[in-house]
């Protein structure tokens, strides 16, 4: 190894790939997600396509140096357009033996592992329960293995910050993050800048973080260790102006526009709950937008807050995860009965109970459709990328305002924290949601007197009219029991519940005409199987399919928004295919419903480990579908749950 | 304060057409009376006046208001009010309420709404008993209530709703009852001009599941010797002839005295203004229950800024710094970069 003073750069190649998948590995306290994110900023500002999977414990610091412990970030970077974050990495950065240990099985075979050198001794081999050296007794041979040892050459470099051992250490994931931006010729200016920014007030943070930064770049320039640099040009993108987002971001700004949109006051009632939180902070920092945000006392409350809001003419949100769902339950109920608008934003992750918070999952479909006593409709929608939440939001804003309704929006931990790059919209041309709030008597009571009927009804969208306090001859009471059609007073008449639960039934089935028919993507023609999903595993399905046509076969692709209800026209899509594949990160909850609402033998392809589909689980499921023995011999990881009557295949 | 163009109106105009329906005799009756006759003398609009409730007997009050009212779920009344009253500062929200609902399912948001102090007007019909689901014990009932769910008498330990609100640091804490309405007026009245979480509990009697739980402190027969008016400045004493009183010494113990003994100087001056809550929290703890001499008055009214005019506060702040919002600009915000 060369010494990293060393100035002459050895020569080395240039060689242009199309992609790479690469996780950074660390210890929970190793700073991994901030170098992850780092590099995919370098990486989106470079202008290439990317999409990111960071995963990481439940804990706050779970033991330093376990396998529990470990934080991981995985970014695919390309110059072409790409719609996951890559199922193997080809690249594993790892800064401890827990992180080799918890992450090496999953990298491709002849991929690269960079590892912290410095950190296997026999303590932290221990700790991460290897009894061998992994690094000397050959079980890495099917990889390209990189010993450097980051911590003693981290510390070297940032000596002259004068900052002691332990503090200077903190500095290895910004070597390693040099490392990995020399190695990929990644453009470094943010970086530096970026670093300066976010340290500012801590100028020896700055200073070592920078020193260790750089160090790390020249180490790679400098150091013959590596044959090769690689560079991944940039992908086409669309003309526009570009930000790289993540799900909980872009579905804050869509509620922030939604209620501009909406010409509404934004109420968020809120909980800290895994993965949902980050949407309280976020939309907490813009109060100049009109946004009142309040850190309630439990779920329910942060809902019942919200409902109190929408009652007085704000948009009423609430966001929360699964177990903070199962609490919300009583007054989403209640939101059905009051017919008021309100956005229930739904985080899934891994159940039941406090299950897996951390990790992705889509299980509380059923929940969100049926969660409830009595019958309770509830439009649903799913938002399918991370820059979509955007949309997602918009649209759950629209419907609950235009149809006085609750709406649940689910999205989920993947598309939370994952991100990609997101072509910001033109803000002017974004939809008029707003709705009016009555202002005027709609009834005659019997001796003539103007009077107001609080559950007289829309002819067209059987929405009710949304009266607020304040409003002079309007003044009304609404509340949880049976309301007699129209006058909206107390009923107790049998024939009128019957009525009132066929009308708010027929209330949400109606917005089917409201919304956009789905389209299926079978360019061909002539598929013999129809890929349905809906929500985050819309990046490996697409990505699959791709990969199925590559090869030649026929496969159509249709992928829901809307879940309740359903677009219009899927009972007949789903009729004009012969075979239907359903894959989703639960046991199949919307084969489920399928089945159930269309008859249709859908095939459920079901995953729950935590981690969206990688786009080979897909792939070798629709293989399997359309009989096609895999070459490779592959088998799919996930078991295609085939259901009776449907041929072995 | 008034709004001088409010309209006159009348106990009618804040009736609703709907029929009352709580049991005949239920002091409900009476708390509904004052409130409508209340509301006219304190310059609020109609449709400005706005009442929630959970779910009980007493949860049916809006529906009897001509005003704008929501008739909710167990428990749940203050969150709900509280998104209301943060987000439409200019409305009048009060809060009906009961003592299951309020400090059984609904405990925590009660306590949280009183810390927070938002501004709402809290009436805790309290009758030591469930009604509407048929006389189970509540929690405020006595130790050894035998309901139908306690056939052998129940083990807790009731709330004493007063103490409990001054521990969670609410800033108006009043005790009424449904015998006497001026009384129930003027401290609705006082609830009305707070600024911030008014609570209220009203001493109400269940005339079917829990008749008479109030009455020594209620009838025309006890209540001289066994209601200790609360006025503020004034020396606390009670009986026909105003003979007994209240006593604090040295360590701050509260005490019931007759006058002749100790003489009318060293009675104790209420002072409901205390920043300190020490001497409400004592005069709250100085009756075990109804069956004792009990305070009944307003035990503490102390200023702190409302919650919702802190929230709007940080709105202006916030638009004063960086301007109204501007989403484009919002969309901008992070790093960006431009194709093409
Ligand atoms: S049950 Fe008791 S509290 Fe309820 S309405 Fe009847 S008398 Fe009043």
């Amino acid at each position: 190894m060369t010494s990293s003073t060393e100035t002459e750069h050895h020569a080395y190649r240039v060689e242009t790939i199309d992609r790479v998948v690469i996780r950074f590995a660390g210890d929970s306290g190793d700073g991994m997600q901030v170098t992850g994110d780092r590099f995919t900023n370098e990486s989106a500002i470079f202008g290439n396509d990317l999409s990111t999977l960071p995963n990481f414990p439940a804990e706050i610091r779970a033991p330093a140096g376990t396998l529990a412990g470990v934080s991981a970030f995985q970014v695919h970077i390309s110059d072409h357009d790409i719609l996951t974050p890559g199922d193997a990495p080809n690249v594993l950065v790892a800064m401890n033996p827990a992180a080799l240990r918890a992450n090496v099985d999953d990298l491709a075979v002849g991929g690269t592992v960079l590892v912290n050198s410095d950190a296997f001794d026999e303590r932290s081999l221990d700790k991460a329960g290897y009894s061998t050296n992994p690094l000397v007794d050959g079980s890495l041979g099917k990889f390209r293995v990189y010993e450097v040892p980051m911590t003693t050459l981290t510390l070297e470099a940032c000596k002259p910050t004068g900052a002691k051992v332990r503090d200077a250490e903190r500095s290895k994931n910004f070597f390693a993050l040099g490392l990995v931006s020399w190695l990929y010729q990644r453009p470094v200016d943010t970086t530096l800048s970026w670093i300066a920014q976010r340290y500012g007030k801590l100028p020896i943070v700055v200073e070592a973080n920078t020193l260790a930064f750089r160090a790390g770049y020249n180490f790679g320039e400098t150091a013959e260790l590596f044959e090769s640099a690689y560079e991944v040009h940039a992908a086409a993108h669309e003309p526009g102006i570009y930000t790289n987002i993540t799900g909980n971001t872009a579905l804050a700004w869509g509620l922030v526009a939604a209620a501009q949109l909406g010409k509404v006051p934004l109420f968020l009632g809120s909980y800290p709950i895994t993965p949902a939180s980050d949407i309280l902070h976020e939309l907490s920092k813009h109060k100049n937008f009109g946004v009142r945000t309040l850190q309630a006392e439990d779920e329910i409350a942060g809902i019942g807050a919200a409902l109190g809001a929408s009652f007085g003419g704000a948009l009423g949100v609430t966001t929360t995860s699964g177990p903070g769902l199962d609490l919300k339950a009583e007054t989403i109920g209640l939101a059905v009965s009051l017919e008021l608008p309100l956005i229930i934003v739904d985080i899934q992750r891994g159940g039941p109970s406090t299950g897996l918070p951390t990790k992705t999952e889509q299980s509380d479909l059923l929940h969100a459709m049926y969660g409830r006593h009595g019958e309770a409709p509830v439009p649903v929608i799913a938002a399918s990328t991370p820059s979509q939440c955007f949309d997602a939001a918009i649209e759950a804003a629209r419907i609950a305002l235009k149809y006085r309704t609750p709406v649940i929006l689910l999205s989920d931990g993947y598309l939370a924290n994952g991100s990609e790059p997101w072509k910001l919209p033109d803000v002017g041309t974004l939809p008029d949601i707003s709705t009016t709030f009555a202002s005027a008597p709609n009834a005659t009571a019997d001796d003539g007197t103007p009077i107001f009927h609080p559950y007289l009804r829309d002819a067209e969208t059987l929405a009710r009219p949304w009266a607020i306090p304040g409003t002079a001859g309007l003044e009304h009471r609404i509340g949880g029991l049976e309301k007699a059609d129209g006058s909206g007073s107390v009923s107790y008449d049998p024939a009128n519940h019957e009525r009132m639960v066929r009308l708010r039934a027929a209330k949400v089935a109606g917005i089917a005409r409201d919304i956009p028919p789905i389209e299926v993507d079978d360019a061909a023609g002539g598929a013999e199987l129809l890929v349905l999903g809906w929500g985050s595993t819309y990046g490996a399905i697409a990505a699959a399919v791709r990969r199925v046509r590559a090869l030649g076969h026929k496969v159509a692709r249709a992928h829901l928004w809307h879940v309740n209800p359903f677009p219009s026209n899927l009972g007949s899509v789903l009729a004009s295919y012969p075979r239907v594949l359903i894959p989703e990160v639960n046991l199949g909850q919307l084969a489920k419903l399928v089945r159930a609402e269309f008859l249709v033998d859908a095939a459920s392809l079901s995953k729950v480990e935590g981690t969206p589909f990688r786009v080979g689980d897909v792939e070798q499921a629709i293989f399997a579908q359309l009989g096609v023995v895999v070459a490779d011999g592959e088998r799919a990881s996930a078991p295609v749950a085939a259901h009776a009557g449907e041929e072995e295949s | 304060m008034a709004d001088a163009a409010v309209p006159v109106t009348t106990r009618k105009d804040w009736s609703s057409d709907q029929d009352v329906r709580w049991c005949p005799g239920c002091g409900d009756y009476s708390i509904l009376a004052a409130v409508q006759l209340a509301l006219p003398e304190l310059g609020v609009r109609r449709e400005n006046t706005v009442f929630i409730s959970g779910i009980g007997c007493a949860a049916r009050f809006p529906y009897y208001m001509n005003t704008y009212g929501m008739h909710s779920i167990h428990g749940r009344a203050p969150a709900i009010a509280t998104g209301l009253a943060v987000t439409r500062p200019d409305l009048e929200v009060w809060v009906v309420t009961g003592d299951g609902d309020a400090l059984s399912i609904g405990g925590n948001h009660l306590i949280h709404v009183l810390r927070r102090n938002v501004k709402l007007r809290i009436l805790l019909f309290n009758n030591q008993i469930y009604g509407l689901t048929k006389g189970q014990y509540s929690p405020t009932s006595e130790v050894g209530k035998v309901t139908k769910s306690t056939p052998f008498g129940s083990l807790d330990t009731p709330f004493n709703p007063v103490s409990l609100a001054l521990g969670a640091e609410a800033t108006f804490v009043a005790r009424t009852h449904d015998m006497d309405r001026k009384h129930m007026m003027e401290t609705f009245s006082r609830a009305h001009q707070h600024n911030g979480t008014a609570f209220v509990e009203v001493y109400q009697n269940c005339n079917v599941f829990n008749d008479g739980a109030f009455e020594q402190i209620t009838s025309r027969a006890t209540r001289d010797e066994m209601l200790i008016p609360l006025e503020h400045g004034r020396a606390i004493r009670f009986g026909a002839d105003a003979e007994r009183g209240v006593v604090m010494d040295a360590q701050g113990r509260l005490s019931l005295v007759n006058v002749a003994d100790v003489g009318e100087d060293a009675l104790l001056v209420h002072d409901e203004q205390r920043e300190n809550p020490d001497l409400a929290f004592a005069l709250s703890r100085l009756s075990r229950g109804p069956f004792e001499p009990t305070p009944i008055g307003v035990f503490r009214a102390v200023e702190r800024p409302d919650y919702g005019s802190k929230m709007a506060a940080q709105v202006l702040e916030a638009q004063a710094r960086k301007g109204p919002g501007d989403l484009a600009g919002l969309l901008k915000s992070g790093t960006t970069w431009t194709a093409g």
